[in-house]
């Protein structure tokens, strides 16, 4: 069985600013893999250029066995069209820290867009999915209610819906619930385990490193644009072995 | 347990006698005005009447208004499109966007106006083929580009490179995070644009695109420059001329200036009301409703995805 991620010694510059200094990292298919770091380590940035958010500099991404914005043809690289970057793309869903909820429609709307724009379903076929997509996430009753008229942790669950209608192999999640009041990151935190229960292959960046405990099955500790440690989470939170990862965990538990 | 209600606060207000200075001056300032307008007999009011609704006149106030349209819908289709090309990712076209911006924005509009007037003399032939290579249709140049048609390509195009700023500050105002969310969907760029930017921009882009369509209405009085002479500046200026009364006229083409103007303004006003009210900069959620506006347009304001831009257009 090919793995959902593959990445072998990426690399991302910003200018000379050298943010993911050789990555590999591998990631089963079903598997949740949560990537745990102090900030400005790169984990962000990583699950970017996992979708093309984020062009790589060096090293390969691939994605269910397929190289990520680039093709070989005859022994060199050639960047992929837009359109072809585009369809990678359609098959990994991403939720993004701040919602980017489309503010002039309503869920129901965010929820159907893609279907319908992306996978070019009909409006009947687009509302089907995305009203079953909502109701996944506990939202039906909102169907019909604008992002600004949801709390901050039902337009997080809007996003997540609105992710899965495209029907992803794969699901990013950008730090979802850093931007959240305390008491609002419970709901997301819980549609996170049941769509992980699920059997939903995900790559989580979060700093609930009680989520990880409890839901993940590989823990990834990032520092300074390395993987410093990976494991268990009974082996990377509780007894890391690099002093690094010691030095995270002692300041944030 | 109920709360007795607290005495409340009457104090008076501190005084302000400049208040009533300043009513008196004004007051006395108006009456002068007005006493003057209508007791100079310089001013020919009997004329004005006269000629306020002469079908000379009403008939010009027509061409200044579809010219005024005409140049407006093609600055905003310019302006879209060129504002496109210099976001996109094309560097030929960004040139040839900067460069039309450029060239349009930086030459006096009378002067552009004269050249499309004597653009017949410059090309008195034009035609459709191969470039460098076999001719198909010949058209003379005269019978294509009239005069109307020289004014409204004139005016229309120094209006779209205007336009096309005010609609590049609102493609820009919108959220980074709009494209970033809709790019991880598998989006197109243009699907991007068509569904998520430009409706958020719109609020950025149409109170200023009002402002400048009551700036086109007067600017239409340069097509004498083509010469176009059938629209309202020229034609009561000629009447003026013929009569030797210049002012009555005068005042005839302000009046229609100014109640024209006075239209377009509570357009306007409830266009702005409609895109701009209720906007918070902090982009905490208000949910109180504002009078006029749609749900989906309060929706867009109080999401705060979409910024203020000071983008305080200079007119021509």
């Amino acid at each position: 069985m090919t793995a959902m991620v593959e990445a072998k010694g990426v690399h991302k510059l910003f200018g000379d600013l050298h943010v993911l200094k050789g990555v590999d990292l591998t990631v089963e298919q079903g598997e949740v893999c949560v990537v745990l770091g102090p900030s400005g380590s790169g984990k962000s940035t990583l699950i970017r250029c996992i979708n093309e958010l984020e062009q790589i500099s060096a090293g390969r991404m691939f994605v269910d066995g397929e190289l990520m914005g680039l093709k070989e043809v005859r022994g060199r690289l050639h960047r992929l069209s837009d359109k072809e970057i585009a369809r990678q793309r359609s098959k990994v869903g991403m939720v993004f820290q701040r919602f980017n909820l489309f503010p002039h429609m309503t869920a129901l709307e965010n929820v159907m867009e893609a279907p319908r724009q992306v996978r070019r379903l009909d409006k009947a076929a687009a509302e089907r999915i995305a009203r079953e997509q909502l109701e996944r996430v506990g939202l039906s009753d909102r169907a019909d209610h604008y992002p600004s008229q949801l709390s901050g942790g039902q337009q997080q669950r809007v996003a997540i819906a609105r992710a899965l209608a495209m029907e992803p192999d794969l699901m990013l999640f950008d730090e979802p619930t850093s931007a959240l009041d305390p008491e609002l990151v419970g709901e997301v935190l819980a549609v996170m385990k049941s769509l992980a229960a699920s059997g939903m292959t995900m790559i989580v960046v979060t700093h609930e490193v009680g989520f990880a405990r409890e839901v993940a099955d590989n823990v990834v500790f990032m520092d300074d644009g390395v993987i410093v440690e990976q494991g268990t989470p009974a082996q990377v939170i509780d007894a890391p072995r690099e002093a690094r990862t010691r030095d995270f965990f002692d300041k944030v538990l | 347990m109920p709360q007795p209600t607290p005495e409340l606060i009457h104090a008076r207000p501190v005084p302000r006698p400049s208040l009533w200075i300043w009513a008196g001056i004004v007051v006395v300032l108006v009456a002068m005005l007005v006493n003057g307008l209508l007791t100079n007999p310089n001013y020919h009011w009997d004329v004005v009447a006269e000629f306020l609704f002469d079908p000379r006149v009403v008939s010009a106030l027509g061409w200044t208004l579809l010219l005024t349209v005409g140049a407006m819908l093609l600055g905003i289709t310019l302006a879209i499109t060129t504002a496109i090309m210099r976001m996109g990712t094309n560097p030929i076209l960004r040139g040839v966007s900067w460069v039309y911006i450029w060239f349009f924005r930086g030459t006096p509009i009378y002067t552009q106006l004269v050249f499309w007037g004597l653009l017949p003399v410059l090309y008195p032939k034009l035609s459709l083929g191969i470039p460098f290579g076999p001719e198909w249709f010949v058209f003379d140049t005269q019978d294509v580009i009239n005069a109307g048609v020289a004014a409204v390509l004139g005016l229309g195009l120094n209006e779209g490179a205007y336009l096309s700023e005010i609609v590049r500050s609102g493609l820009n105002s919108v959220d980074k995070g709009q494209w970033e969310a809709s790019t991880a969907l598998g989006m197109k760029r243009s699907t991007t644009l068509r569904r998520i930017v430009i409706p958020q921009a719109m609020r950025v882009i149409v109170p200023p695109t009002g402002n400048e369509t009551i700036s086109m209405l007067k600017t239409t009085s340069l097509v004498l420059a083509v010469p176009f002479t059938l629209e309202l500046t020229f034609v009561t200026n000629a009447i003026g001329n013929r009569n030797f009364l210049p002012i009555p006229l005068l005042i005839v083409a302000a009046i229609y200036y100014l109640v024209i103007t006075s239209i377009l303004m509570v357009g306007q006003h409830f266009l702005e009301a409609y895109y701009g009210r209720g906007f918070d900069t902090e982009g905490t959620v208000r949910t109180k409703p504002v009078k006029g506006m749609s749900k989906r347009q309060r929706a867009i304001l109080a999401s705060g995805t979409v910024h203020p831009d000071p983008n305080a257009e200079v007119t021509p």
